[in-house]
């Protein structure tokens, strides 16, 4: 299955926990997700419907452990390679 | 009026339950003195679908609950725990006939109203939710008191004859502290002599089960459901569903000394603070459940020495736990380490708004009959949870005064303290 | 005891954004009924709502838009009006001396609609983790406090359309036990095809699709209510803590409460709306003398208006007070009609003038000096407002100058 990009992860999250005006989602990657405004339900919004659209299974601990967008790619992906 | 220290004081002179296993109260006070479980796979519907498949279920037959067939038909669940619980309460008291109707009130707490029959019916109307526009044809007549809570507030007054104050409290999980709060806010106040006060909660059904699901706030403990609610315990993962009710005839104390009522316990104070921090997370530090404790004592004009035994909420979430052992901590200090603290959420699961009554009616109990309920299922304690939770065996000693807690979405964090009618020190 | 005044007030109302417009139109019979647009009505038993449409993005942040009932964020927007009107930002006072008591009916029964759909027509893993509070009772409680840093007290009421004078008693309460400032009303509606299959069950709504002639309380032609959307949230304080933080000016007092519940149907005892009055006099330590206006709860069914009128009648003699009901320019706002009942009250107290009730050609009740079409000026030193809920629940309260 294709990789899980960040312009995915950007998408999933407006979709699913939407996005505060003048929080620039570029250059986010390192960023810790409740800079950006995202607690733990907006995460979980967004890893249930990675998981949903996918059809994968992530760790339960995903959400508090994937603090920053590039930690949540790597599970992702991580994911996606063992669903593969 | 009759007053102490120019205040009016509340006591509860009737209980009645209807819980995990077998309705009734001495079934309930049974099963938790005996640390069993009622958690098991839920059987009211098929769970295959979901995360967390198991549910603390009451074996509730409404025929032999007294209710009548159009009552089975009309009302939601909720409603019917609720009045069952009301009429055990009521006979327990032996209130009726002497109240003054307009002298007596109603509050029901619930969080989640009427969620089964919503449920229910919107899979009719909506054929399986293949149509936004609901089909108005095959909508029952019922719909506007499954749509407002407060028509189970209306069966509740009709039942005991309440023209005062009636109404509905709800704050998610902390409902069942705040409603019983709020009736002996409007006692005190003089605007009601008898209050009968209780909450109840059956949402055990597909919608509650998905969004605990989404949020995993639920234990997906599937292969073995008997020990899926495990507070304090290390192994914990998630709370267990319930459902429930638990209703009280709170009174007036002088009102209930001159009609001779068994005087269970006082209730000598309470207090409930927000979070302001999320819709269902909590802050590790526990002060706003600290600061609730901490004026619910001193609205009792207690000490924390003075606590015999904390009924605690230990709904089996790792962020609970860890929260409300650092509330109690911040509030109890050094006497946190020496006072029994449990969760009977171990034995019957979390109820939602219903809960914290069940709890209540457990406090009121231990204090009737000097037994410390156990918190079951706790083998393994986490390290971070280090107060002496009561674990998997009751504990018989005198409890003359009982501290519980509830947490709940919203950011709701309530306190409410009980003392035994022998109790002076307030 | 305590004095208990309002220092800020904000609505959302089918009339009118904001506590200015909306008394503007008030004031100029402007009424906010109108055919509903949220959805095809046809196949219902209703049509004629009181809506309010707003561009949520323009008021909230986006964040909230995915957690939030259309009511939430109404109740959000008029939490942040009523809070800059009275000049208070909670986050920088003492922690925990600012609360919130809202009042609800049936919560974010929409969102309920959207994510019971989900799951029956897509499966459980398609509901929303935010299924897990966004329709419930107290969400507008939470969400406010959560916005504002409010950590004092917190709840939520449900007497279906009284509770919001129960909510706005329960936080004067918590003032007078020493929280310094309390957010309190209600901001509620309910405009989605299944809460709309529901409210009709009630029994009460009116089948008429002639906005001018759905809701007319005291009319011989009534037909009964109309729903909608809205309300009023207030903030309260003790007069003296509120000018410790320099603020001075307020709308009023609120001077009386009281609840009672009707008997059971065919019981033979009176019902509770005449003690509901005169216990909330008392309280007030007025008498009905002193009342210069009462705001009815104008129901819209003919059986509950006459019932009211005549309790109107007895408590302050025919014709003896004049009775208005601007909810006919809104309609039925569930638990939000009655705090915005109140702001028009407190209005009315400021302005010196009492609000018409618009529509009412044909008055039903003689005894009843009912302000029709134009707004009556008047010396107001004291009103009185009233709410009954659906099942027996009556709410007074009275508020002065």
């Amino acid at each position: 299955m294709a990789e899980f990009t960040l312009d995915d992860l950007i998408a999933v999250l407006k979709e699913a926990a939407g996005a505060d005006e003048g929080v620039d989602l570029d250059d986010i990657l390192d960023v810790p997700f409740t800079d950006l405004g995202y607690d733990s339900l907006a995460l979980f919004n967004t890893v249930n419907t990675i998981e949903r659209d996918r059809g994968i299974a992530l760790p339960d601990e995903t959400v508090v452990e994937a603090t920053t967008p590039r930690l949540l790619l790597d599970a992702v992906n991580r994911g996606l390679a063992k669903a593969a | 009026m009759a007053v102490d220290n120019g205040r009016r004081r509340v006591v509860v002179t009737g209980i009645g339950v209807v819980a995990p296993g077998e309705a009734g109260t001495k079934a309930f006070w049974d099963l938790l003195t005996a640390g069993r479980s009622a958690t098991r796979t839920i059987s009211t519907f098929d769970p295959t679908p979901f995360r967390s498949r198991v549910a603390a279920e009451c074996d509730f037959d409404p025929e032999a609950s007294g209710l009548t067939q159009r009552q089975i038909r009309q009302w939601d669940r909720t409603a019917q725990f609720a009045v069952v619980a009301a009429r055990e309460a009521l006979a327990d008291s032996g209130v009726s006939g002497v109240n003054d109707p307009v002298r007596t009130g109603v509050m029901a707490g619930t969080a989640c109203g009427m969620t089964i029959s919503l449920d229910r019916e919107f899979a009719v109307v909506s054929d399986e939710g293949r149509k936004h526009l609901v089909d108005d044809a095959h909508g029952v007549p019922y719909l506007y008191d499954y749509f407002v809570p407060s028509s189970m507030a209306t069966e509740l007054a009709w039942l005991v004859e309440a023209e005062g104050p009636v109404g509905v409290v709800s704050t998610g999980c902390t409902s069942g502290i705040d409603v019983i709060a709020h009736a002996c806010d409007l006692i005190r106040d003089d605007a009601a002599d008898v209050m009968l006060a209780g909450a109840s909660d059956a949402a055990i059904s597909p919608i509650t089960v998905a969004c605990f699901d989404a949020i995993k706030a639920t234990t997906p403990r599937n292969d073995e459901p008997e020990s899926a609610s495990r507070p304090f315990d290390l192994t914990r993962n998630g709370f267990a569903l319930g459902e429930g009710a638990a209703m009280f005839v709170l009174e007036e104390r002088e009102h209930a000394r001159r009609r001779g009522a068994h005087i269970y316990a006082e209730v000598t104070g309470y207090a409930g603070r927000c979070n302001a921090y999320s819709m269902t997370g909590l802050r590790v530090d526990g002060n706003e459940m600290a600061e609730a404790i901490r004026v619910a004592l001193d609205r009792s004009r207690m000490n924390p020495e003075d606590v015999g035994y904390v009924n605690a909420h230990g709904s089996a979430t790792k962020q609970n736990d860890r929260h409300e052992t650092a509330a109690f901590k911040k509030s109890l200090g050094d006497h946190a380490y020496r006072v029994p603290v449990s969760s009977i959420k171990s034995m019957i699961g979390h109820s939602l708004g219903a809960v914290c009554a069940l709890e209540f009616a457990a406090s009121a109990l231990a204090i009737e009959h000097s037994v410390v309920p156990p918190t079951a299922n706790l083998h393994v304690p986490d390290p971070e949870c280090d107060l002496d939770y009561v674990p998997l065996t009751a504990r018989e000693q005198r409890v003359p005064t009982v501290l519980s807690v509830a947490s709940g979405f919203g950011g709701f964090q309530s306190a409410i303290v009980l003392a035994g009618p022998e109790w002076s020190g307030a | 005891m305590t004095e208990v005044v309002v220092t800020g007030v904000g609505v959302v109302a089918p009339n009118g954004w904001g506590v200015e417009e909306y008394w503007a139109a008030t004031l100029a019979g402007r009424s906010g009924l109108g055919p509903l647009t949220r959805f095809d009505s046809s196949g219902y038993r209703a049509h004629v709502a009181g809506e309010v449409n707003f561009t949520p993005e323009d008021h909230l942040p986006g964040r909230l838009l995915p957690q939030t009932d259309h009511m939430t964020r109404l109740a959000l927007v008029a939490a942040a009006e009523a809070l800059a009107d009275a000049g208070a930002d909670p986050a920088v006072m003492p922690d925990f001396s600012a609360g919130v008591v809202t009042a609800a009916s049936a919560g974010g029964f929409e969102f309920g609609q959207k994510e019971l759909r989900a799951l029956w027509s897509k499966g459980p893993a398609y509901v929303s983790a935010y299924q897990a509070f966004a329709w419930f009772y107290p969400v507008n409680t939470g969400q406010i406090s959560i916005r504002h840093g409010m950590r004092g007290p917190g709840s939520a009421l449900v007497a279906e359309q009284a509770g919001g004078l129960d909510a706005l008693a329960k936080a004067r309460r918590h003032v007078r036990e020493g929280t310094a400032l309390m957010l309190a009303g209600a901001v509620d509606g309910s405009l989605c095809p299944w809460s709309w299959l529901c409210l009709t069950r009630s029994g009460t709504v009116s089948p008429r699709r002639d906005p001018r002639r759905a809701f007319l309380p005291f009319d011989a032609d009534a037909s009964g209510g109309v729903p909608g959307e809205g309300g009023a949230l207030l903030v309260l304080e003790a007069p003296e803590r509120a000018a410790e933080r320099g603020q001075h000016r307020h709308y009023g007092r609120i001077a009386g409460y009281a609840a009672t519940f009707d008997p059971r149907p065919g019981s033979g005892r009176p019902p509770g709306l005449r003690r509901a009055i005169d216990t909330a006099l008392a309280d007030a330590g007025l008498g009905p003398s002193d009342i210069d206006v009462v705001f009815a709860d104008a129901s819209g069914v003919a059986e509950q208006d006459r019932a009211e009128a005549e309790v109107l009648s007895a408590v302050f003699g025919p014709r003896g007070v004049p009775v208005t009901a601007p909810k006919t320019m809104t309609g039925r706002l569930l638990a939000g009609g009655a705090p915005l009942d109140v702001a028009a009250a407190l209005l009315a107290l400021r302005d010196a003038v009492i609000p018409p009730s618009v529509h009412i050609a044909q008055p039903a009740h003689r005894d009843l000096d009912l302000v029709r079409d134009r707004p009556r000026p008047a010396r107001l030193t004291s009103a009185l407002v009233l709410a009954r809920g659906h099942g027996g629940f009556n709410s007074a309260l009275v508020l002065t100058r």
